[in-house]
């Protein structure tokens, strides 16, 4: 760990000041992510402007009928705000499943965005990686990767995006509000995220100089139908080797309208109409959802140690389409899977 | 300065605690008091399961807290990094950062103009060091050349020392580390045990062999034959590996140090550094688990006693939690087994072969493959053991080393014959039952009631309700498994020298250089100090983890518990032979003509065996004799007659849970039955074998150390990435310690119990997931993608 500056920002203006004035300068929030790569050595930040204080924590309606979430907002609150539990009771489930109790009272909505993937080549700074170090190769992609991607990869990267609460987000057609030296901008939640190509060092399309101060949720919240599965290679804390997110609109047996996202198999939490369209107008059934996973899954591909992905994520699907359509979401507390 | 008083005043709840107190308050209140005044001190026993209290007489059997329980978890208890002296050095570990080669050259100039950096130590740069093998032999090492750190430019495992840097302060030392560079020149190397299974070299027979296994297992009715599979673990013990040197002037130092064995450590760096014995003292009063990493002394001692002289200041080195991953771990192993059985289910052949492995440098093995002739019957047994070399640091002793590993792949081929039987698998064993250990001499054992094991931990679990059938029990989406397995251990024993110090009022100091590696050694010691010199427990104050004190050997092997309680008879003992020698002084001493076997320590009396109503209290006998205290300092060793094996049991059963369609795994219920003879404190006992089970379970489902073979380099040296199991993977739990009296291991009957409680519970599991998927995996862990293949 390198010795670096410190300050606080006074506003939002200041902040964006701030890191436009240091090229190797970084926000920090909950810290739960960028310390511990500071610990490594992967982060080397020359100046830590400390963020926290911003007024950036609030939760609350807006006029279009949606919810706001402020980025500084802690994932704990995030998800036991009664308006997200009463009515994105998705993204509540999801962001319980991350991580621990400890951590998500740390850890806040704009950082989980921007939390960095779990590759443990991009950990160890002793062997090669694109993504920290760009043009020095990919160790995962011959070497061990059990948990990388399976979607959506380049010759170039297989990481994974490693968030829970972004693949709910994502379900939900969320809203990221940012801001930056030419003012604020939105950028939609499917866009925020990046896939690897060639430029695997940046996983997201926020600017440098940018700062994110909200998440909004849309009106509609699929509270009624939902569920956030997640399974792993232990019952709790840890990563995901496969999620889904599902909500879906009812019309007695049928679907009026599906959403379905997945995490732990790509560079950002993945979604695809095409298994969407399998799935809307259509009576829920096992034939549906299995023809709907094997759309979400039509282009997916194995390395080594992670073919069993694409088989897990399929089934993954349909019993999360399962679970959603019952009414029957996934608890977070009692790990019997639903 | 690790002493030990029960400090703690009373909490509500904890049933033990206060009962224990209340016999001490009796007592405690009168102080230095004529005899006939005494209080009879009446612990009151806690019975485990119901939590009805009953007298007792006895602090020995009586679930008691642990003395030291309230400083640990109020801070009070320091840890090998958190004893402070004015202007301590901190130092950081600079690791290699590749598997084999030689250091061409360290550039360390960048580091040294940090503000703060005193110095960076490499193997050019350093005070002397022993420049023979023999000198870095500690007590426990293996055959072979053992590693030297800071030695020389040959890089022998990934993670390697070095460099040290010292500094004033911590972060300081970190910075700097990451500024010095190392040119290396790189070799071939190799860490992955499968492409040297080849290259593997038999040891020594493990056991002699009996019969003609190949033979019996050709001609046998019903044959059985797997390989099974363990990877790489490593122990993770919550406390970090630290060191703190204080110079004590002089050229003298106090290490304090994390280990398993403070006179091991002492002997090893008066060897390394040719230093006089007392100029070195080692203490270690707490240790936060070890499980067998801290047997051998490890390399942040010698950094830290050799940065220490180097500075002639006090130095401190905490490794951190990636760099604990350069230690010892469990080998890796390759099993084989082959089992040929009668129709009607009696084993006539077994063959156990095993391949683990260690670093190029040290020869580190213990036996996998016997304990599968000694655990059942069978006329002809064989057993073959290889060792292969990889370039990692030499592994060693974890938590039930062989038995944990050799126990999970008999007990998994065991299942697979009752299988091929049709037989259940429980009914298998019973018939396979051995009451004599044919491996040495067909002797029987001092005691084994394995068998009660098996019927009250059956009976418990519910067994008798099983279908035989896999796949046979389902709960909503969940196919329900029912596994068994067999565990075993050794009743060791060692030889151990034990002071106690008693003074009038009746307190007694109880002293040993064994260690307590979180077991609850303090309490146990205690208890038994109390009842062999009838004193209430708070009365006595427990020394230990220095290497000042008498004589002990590293604590591990499940040996310290037996060894350490008979060494306090021993030399209690001898402290009522001479208070019945005063007492014989006491003008018409009721003890003039007695023996010594005529008398017992009551109450805080001489009282005689034949006549209660004859007794002289301990202070009346030390006016008499004209002493205020007495002291005496005894060695006990165990001899073993040759004619018994001495070993500990259980019986393990447990049921998982499998979601058919995604092969997410539970383990939702354990039943563990042990028979380790006399249980001292059944309260520390029961949470050793709890925390066994859960290790059990981490083994089963979760537990692998990942090595990427091409950098040589672990790649989870971490506890985000290496998984144990956490809260929601840990379900209902049970303990059942089987009734086991043992009157030829030792004299009080004790057989240890700290590795059996992991042994056996891997195989439960496996076989239970196999009962409920009808997949038999047999490479662990089990993760859910081995079930979907
Ligand atoms: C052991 C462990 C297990 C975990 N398990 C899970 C899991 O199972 N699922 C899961 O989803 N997550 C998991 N996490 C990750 C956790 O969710 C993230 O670390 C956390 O969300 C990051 O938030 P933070 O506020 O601490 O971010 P920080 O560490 O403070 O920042 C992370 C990054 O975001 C940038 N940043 C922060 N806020 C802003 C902002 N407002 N605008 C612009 N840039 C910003 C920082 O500069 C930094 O680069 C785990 C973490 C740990 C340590
Ligand atoms: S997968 Fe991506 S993050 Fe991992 S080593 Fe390759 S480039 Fe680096």
């Amino acid at each position: 760990m390198i010795n670096f500056h410190y300050s606080r920002a006074s506003d939002v203006a200041d902040a964006v000041q701030q890191i436009r004035a240091d090229p190797a300068a970084k926000f920090i929030a909950g810290g739960t992510n960028l310390l511990d790569l500071m610990k490594e050595d992967v982060e080397r930040p020359s100046l830590l402007i400390d963020i926290t204080r911003l007024p950036l924590k609030t939760v609350g309606e807006t006029a279009g009928g949606g919810v706001r979430i402020g980025a500084l907002v802690p994932n704990s609150d995030f998800s036991y705000h009664p308006l997200i539990e009463q009515r994105y009771p998705v993204v509540s489930s999801a962001i319980r499943a991350g991580a621990s109790q400890q951590l998500r009272n740390m850890a806040s909505t704009g950082g989980n965005l921007l939390q960095r993937t779990r590759c443990a080549y991009f950990y160890d700074t002793v062997t090669p990686c694109n993504k920290r170090t760009p043009g020095s190769g990919c160790s995962a992609i011959n070497g061990i990767n059990r948990g990388h991607a399976i979607l959506g990869t380049s010759e170039a990267c297989i990481a994974t995006h490693p968030s829970d609460m972004c693949v709910a987000l994502l379900a939900l057609e969320a809203t990221v509000h940012v801001a930056g030296p030419k003012g604020e901008r939105a950028i939609a939640i499917a866009d925020f995220h990046r896939l690897p190509g060639d430029t695997p060092q940046r996983d997201t399309n926020l600017d440098r100089d940018e700062i994110i101060i909200a998440i909004e949720l849309p009106a509609q919240g699929f509270a009624k139908n939902y569920t956030y599965l997640k399974i792993r290679d232990r019952l709790s804390y840890a990563f995901a080797l496969v999620s889904v997110a599902v909500g879906l609109e009812m019309d007695g047996g049928t679907i009026r309208q599906a959403r379905l996202a997945l995490g732990g198999v790509a560079h950002k939490p993945w979604r695809d109409f095409a298994a969407e369209a399998a799935l809307n107008g259509q009576v829920a059934s096992p034939e549906t959802f299995r023809r709907a996973a094997d759309v979400l899954l039509r282009d997916a591909k194995g390395f080594a140690h992670n073919t069993f992905k694409i088989e897990l994520a399929r089934q993954a699907a349909m019993r999360a389409l399962t679970q959603a359509a019952n009414g029957t979401p996934q608890s977070q507390s009692n790990k019997k899977i639903a | 300065m690790a002493q030990f008083t029960a400090p703690c005043p009373p909490r509500e709840g904890d049933i033990s605690r206060r009962s224990v107190l209340q016999g001490a308050v009796a007592l405690g209140a009168l102080g230095p008091v004529r005899a006939a005044d005494v209080v009879p001190h009446a612990a009151i026993a806690v019975d485990h399961k119901s939590q009805v209290s009953k007298p007792m007489t006895s602090y020995i059997g009586t679930a008691t807290s642990r003395i030291d329980g309230h400083a640990k978890v109020t801070g009070g208890a320091k840890y090998a990094a958190e004893f402070n002296v004015p202007g301590l050095v901190h130092a950081f570990v600079v690791a290699s950062t590749i598997a084999k080669g030689r250091i061409l050259r360290i550039d360390a100039s960048e580091a040294l103009r940090v503000e703060g950096v005193i110095d960076v130590l490499t193997h050019e740069k350093r005070p002397r060091m022993a420049d023979t093998d023999q000198a870095y032999k500690d007590d426990v090492a293996p055959e072979g050349t053992p590693f030297r750190p800071l030695y020389d430019g040959r890089i022998l495992f990934n993670g390697q020392p070095v460099a040290l840097v010292l500094a004033e302060r911590w972060e300081i030392a970190r910075l700097a580390a990451s500024l010095v560079h190392v040119e290396y020149e790189q070799e071939a190397h190799v860490t992955d045990p499968y492409r040297q299974r080849e290259a593997a070299f038999v040891l020594p027979e493990p056991a002699k062999s009996r019969g003609n296994a190949a033979e019996a297992f050709a001609a046998a009715d019903v044959r059985h034959q797997g390989e099974y599979h363990v990877p790489i673990e490593h122990h993770n013990p919550m406390e970090p590996f630290a060191s703190t040197v204080t110079w004590d002037g002089g050229g003298k130092l106090t290490v304090y140090d994390k280990t398993q064995g403070v006179q091991n450590v002492q002997r090893y760096v008066c060897s390394i550094f040719d230093m006089n014995p007392d100029d070195v003292r080692v203490v270690s009063p707490f240790v936060g688990g070890a499980f067998g990493s801290g047997l051998r002394p490890q390399y942040q001692v010698v950094l830290a006693v050799l940065a220490a002289r180097a500075l002639e200041r006090s130095v401190r080195l905490v490794l951190t939690r990636q760099q604990m991953y350069s230690l010892g771990y469990r080998p890796a192993m390759i099993q084989r087994i082959e089992l040929g059985a009668t129709t009607g289910g009696t084993l006539n052949a077994i063959t156990h072969d095993a391949i683990t492995v260690t670093s190029q440098y040290e020869d580190f093995y213990r036996n996998e493959t016997t304990w599968s002739g000694l655990l059942y019957k069978s006329a002809n047994a064989q057993y073959t053991h290889k060792l292969t070399r990889l370039d990692l640091p030499t592994s060693c002793d974890m938590r039930g080393p062989s038995a944990t590993t050799g126990v999970y792949a008999l007990e998994s081929a065991m299942d697979e014959l009752a299988v091929a039987l049709s037989l259940d698998p429980l009914e298998l064993r019973l018939r396979c039952y051995s009451d004599r250990d044919q491996n040495n001499g067909d002797v029987p054992f001092s005691s084994k009631n394995l068998r009660e094991c098996y019927r009250q931990g059956a009976e418990m679990f519910g067994w008798e309700k099983r279908n035989r059938e896999p796949r046979s029990m389902r709960d909503g989406s969940e196919l329900v498994g029912w596994g068994m397995a067999t565990g075993v251990w050794e009743a060791l024993q060692v030889p151990i020298t034990v002071r106690i110090k008693l003074t009038a009022n009746g307190h007694a100091e109880v002293a040993c250089a064994t260690s307590d590696i979180g077991t609850g050694t303090y309490t146990i010691m205690a208890q038994v100090a109390a009842d062999a010199l009838g004193l209430p427990l708070d009365n006595i104050s427990i020394k230990l983890g220095d290497s000042t004190l008498p004589q002990s050997p590293v604590e591990g092997g499940s040996w310290i518990a037996a060894s350490v309680s008979n060494g306090i008879v021993t030399t209690s003992n001898a402290i009522r032979e001479e208070l019945l020698r005063l007492a014989k002084r006491v003008p018409d001493s009721p003890f003039a003509n007695a023996t010594s076997d005529e008398v017992a320590l009551a109450d805080g009396r001489l009282v005689s065996r034949l006549d209660a109503s004859r007794a002289i209290s301990i202070a009346d006998v030390m006016r008499v004799g004209a002493v205020d205290r007495i002291e005496q300092e005894k060695s006990t060793s165990f001899a073993n007659d040759g004619k018994h094996a001495h070993n500990a049991h259980s019986a393990l059963f447990a049921e998982v849970k499998v979601d058919e369609q995604l092969s997410v795994i539970r383990v939702t219920r354990i039943v563990s039955a042990v028979a380790a003879g006399r249980i001292l404190n059944p309260k520390t006992a029961h949470s050793q074998v709890m925390g066994g089970v859960v290790w059990g379970i981490g083994m089963a489902l979760h537990e692998e150390t990942l090595i990427d073979h091409k950098f040589g380099r672990i790649m989870n040296a971490n506890i985000a990435e290496y998984h144990v199991p956490v809260n929601a993977d840990v379900h209902d739990i049970k303990v059942i310690f089987v009734e086991e009296q043992d009157h030829i291991v030792n004299p009080l009957g004790i057989k240890g119990l700290g590795e059996i409680g992991l042994v056996g519970v891997a195989a439960a599991i496996a076989n239970a997931i196999y009962h409920a998927t009808g997949k038999r995996v047999r490479d662990l862990p089990i993760t859910l993608d081995k079930l979907q293949r």
